[in-house]
């Protein structure tokens, strides 16, 4: 059975990665193939990484506030390259009223502070149950 | 479960505790505590422009606060300007913007200098910080000996937790020492450094290594500040430490006691300073940020309360107490308020300031004091026999416990063993909305429109010397501030000089995969 590979991303400038390592380890435990990028990754970074490793998933934490500008340039990016097949996800420090936006923009679920992590595994299982997961 | 005198069968008053004032300083750092001075009310804060972050703290200061403390934008704290690529979306987000001196003009607009001490969270760019900040007093007559601060210009926690660094570690640290040398010298009342747990904790260290990694990286700075050859006499009394204080009440107050006997002990026997006023350990807390929960935020209110009584009952010389709305937004007027009101009520109505360390003597705390001390020792043991922090560092020691405990911590709690109100327990389905800080969509054009006057308007000849002789002297300089000074008072630009050092120095670069 293939596994489901995912990217975990810290973008922009923000260091606090305490949620996207344990995101990481979480998905990993699950027995999906996680990658993690490191901090202070741009939108190109990220996209070169997930196109690079041929990800499902691009599971991005941002708690910058930045968020506004760096999911649709993700998405952006991923449309370019003719990857609008990546799901993009994530969470952080992201107020509700944005969520809504950028889901209405196509990004995926957004999780924010107190998810359990459990919630964010059923999530991109459920989105892949077709494709890959048993 | 209680404790008894059995507990204590180690205990020594005069060696454990000594009065209040006196070596090893466990029940406070004065002998009268908060009936000499009230710990510094101090609320960390910025956001959007220079101007904005001015209003803020001119609010604030009219609200009873009593010193200020100054977020930087991320771009700032990694020495980009507003107008790099890397600065897009993230422009006056998590702080103030500043790209020259002209914006510390408008952040200080009709604040005295000489009058309130200022706390700044900078750490890798700290010395063009510092400069800008020194620059502002003399352009307002200002005598250095007046300016009283703090900068935090603790660089290894950056690589330990925080991930604000900009150059390899061993500049970096190099690039520290420069500004504590440099303020030892010039700034008698300022603090270079703030040796930080904080980070290493929201990170998802436990107390324990919270403390035994801060003082770890204590020790390296004042090992390296040694080596230089400054005098302790001079710098040490600058070194100040900064805390976090969390749900587990009691541990907290273990960890600040703890934090004071192990640092007196350390300094008096690892390095022979005998002197009491360089051996006294000084901290700054703040509430845990991580605590904060997005469900019930109204409930942070009370986590908050209980946090800052910790830090009270810890003996801390100044406090930043959360915004109950911090765990979705930087925190709007009221909340802010709220939270210095709090600060307020323990202060002045709860009367706990009444007797120095009013809970020594205590079986349970003096047991969990002495624990912490024992917990911390070893871990300080295992890091020295590493080789000491960088070392440490660089086998990611550090980084593997942070996140085997954050880790830990999550499925605590995901496992109900540890129960957080309104997240795994007590939930209400309903979501509660409230305020929160937004930041002005146009302040990038805004900010960008303003580094482009200041371009304009300034000597762009005396630029180009100033950073041109920045980089043919970065290397073999024996401290960089004079440079860095002349060239903030011309208007260079913070991303022009950190850019003038990246091409010396190169960056750091972690790669995780």
């Amino acid at each position: 059975m293939k596994k489901i590979k995912v990217l975990v991303a810290k973008a922009g400038l923000d260091g606090h990665d305490r949620g996207a390592k344990i995101i990481a380890r979480a998905l990993r435990d699950a027995g999906m193939e996680v990658i993690y990028t490191g901090l202070h990754q741009t939108p190109e970074m990220i996209v070169e990484a997930a196109l690079q490793e041929d990800v499902n998933i691009v599971a991005i934490s941002i708690l910058s506030g930045a968020h506004m500008t760096i999911f649709p340039k993700i998405q952006e990016l991923l449309k370019k390259n003719n990857r609008e097949d990546i799901l993009i996800s994530g969470g952080g420090i992201i107020p509700k009223e944005d969520m809504q936006e950028l889901q209405k923009k196509g990004i995926g679920r957004l999780f924010g502070p107190g998810t359990p992590t459990n919630d964010v595994i059923d999530y991109i299982k459920s989105a892949f149950k077709d494709v890959l997961y048993a | 479960m209680f404790y008894t005198p059995d507990n204590l069968k180690e205990f020594d008053y005069y060696k454990n505790l000594g009065d209040p004032g006196v070596f090893p300083f466990s029940r406070g750092i004065h002998p009268a505590m908060y009936q000499g001075k009230l710990w510094t009310m101090r609320q960390y804060a910025g956001f959007g422009s220079a101007k904005e972050t001015n209003t803020r703290f001119k609010y604030l200061l009219s609200k009873g606060q009593t010193g200020l403390s100054i977020a930087f934008d991320l771009p700032t704290q990694l020495g980009y300007d507003s107008d790099h690529p890397k600065a897009l979306g993230e422009i006056g987000r998590c702080g103030a913007v500043v790209d020259s001196l002209a914006d510390f003009e408008e952040l200080f607009q009709d604040i005295p200098l000489d009058k309130i001490s200022v706390s700044m969270t900078i750490n890798a760019p700290a010395l063009i910080i510092l400069a800008m900040y020194i620059a502002l007093a003399e352009k307002q007559n200002i005598s250095l000996n007046k300016l009283q601060g703090t900068i935090q210009n603790d660089i290894l926690k950056e690589y330990l937790a925080r991930g604000n660094y900009i150059f390899p570690i061993k500049v970096s640290l190099k690039l520290c020492i420069d500004l504590i040398e440099y303020a030892s010298l010039n700034l008698p009342k300022w603090n270079p450094i703030s040796i930080s747990g904080y980070h290493i904790r929201e990170a998802g260290a436990n107390a324990v290594q919270e403390l035994a990694f801060t003082l770890a990286n204590g020790i390296t700075y004042l090992e390296e500040a040694l080596k230089r050859n400054l005098k302790p006499a001079l710098f040490l009394k600058g070194f100040s430490f900064f805390f976090a204080s969390g749900n587990n009440f009691f541990e907290e107050i273990a960890k600040f006691r703890a934090a004071r006997f192990l640092w007196a002990n350390i300094l008096k026997e690892g390095f022979k300073i005998n002197d009491p006023d360089l051996i006294k350990f000084k901290f700054h807390a703040q509430t845990s940020g991580s605590a904060l929960t997005l469900q019930q935020p109204l409930n942070n209110i009370v986590r908050v309360t209980l946090q800052a009584l910790a830090a009270v009952f810890g003996g801390a010389q100044s406090l930043h107490t959360n915004s109950y709305n911090e765990a979705i937004s930087l925190p709007s007027e009221e909340a802010v308020k709220l939270a210095l009101r709090t600060q307020q009520i323990i202060a002045y109505e709860s009367k706990i300031t009444e007797t120095a360390d009013p809970l020594g003597g205590s079986y349970y705390l003096e047991s969990l004091t002495l624990e912490m001390i024992k917990k911390v020792k070893a871990y300080l043991k295992v890091i020295q026999e590493k080789g000491g922090v960088i070392s440490a560092y660089e086998e990611k020691y550090f980084q593997t416990e942070i996140q085997e405990s954050a880790y830990l911590i999550q499925k605590n709690i995901e496992d109900k063993k540890e129960i957080i109100v309104g997240v795994n327990e007590f939930k209400e389905e309903e979501e509660e909305i409230f305020k929160f800080q937004k930041i002005s969509s146009d302040l990038e054009e805004k900010q960008k429109e303003k580094l482009n006057l200041i371009k304009s308007q300034r000597d762009n000849l005396k630029i180009k010397e100033v950073l041109k002789e920045i980089k043919e002297n970065a290397k073999d300089s024996l401290n960089l501030m004079p440079l860095i000074l002349k060239a903030v008072k011309v208007y260079a630009t913070i991303g022009e000089i950190c850019g003038a050092l990246r091409e010396v120095f190169g960056e750091y670069a972690l790669r995780e995969f």
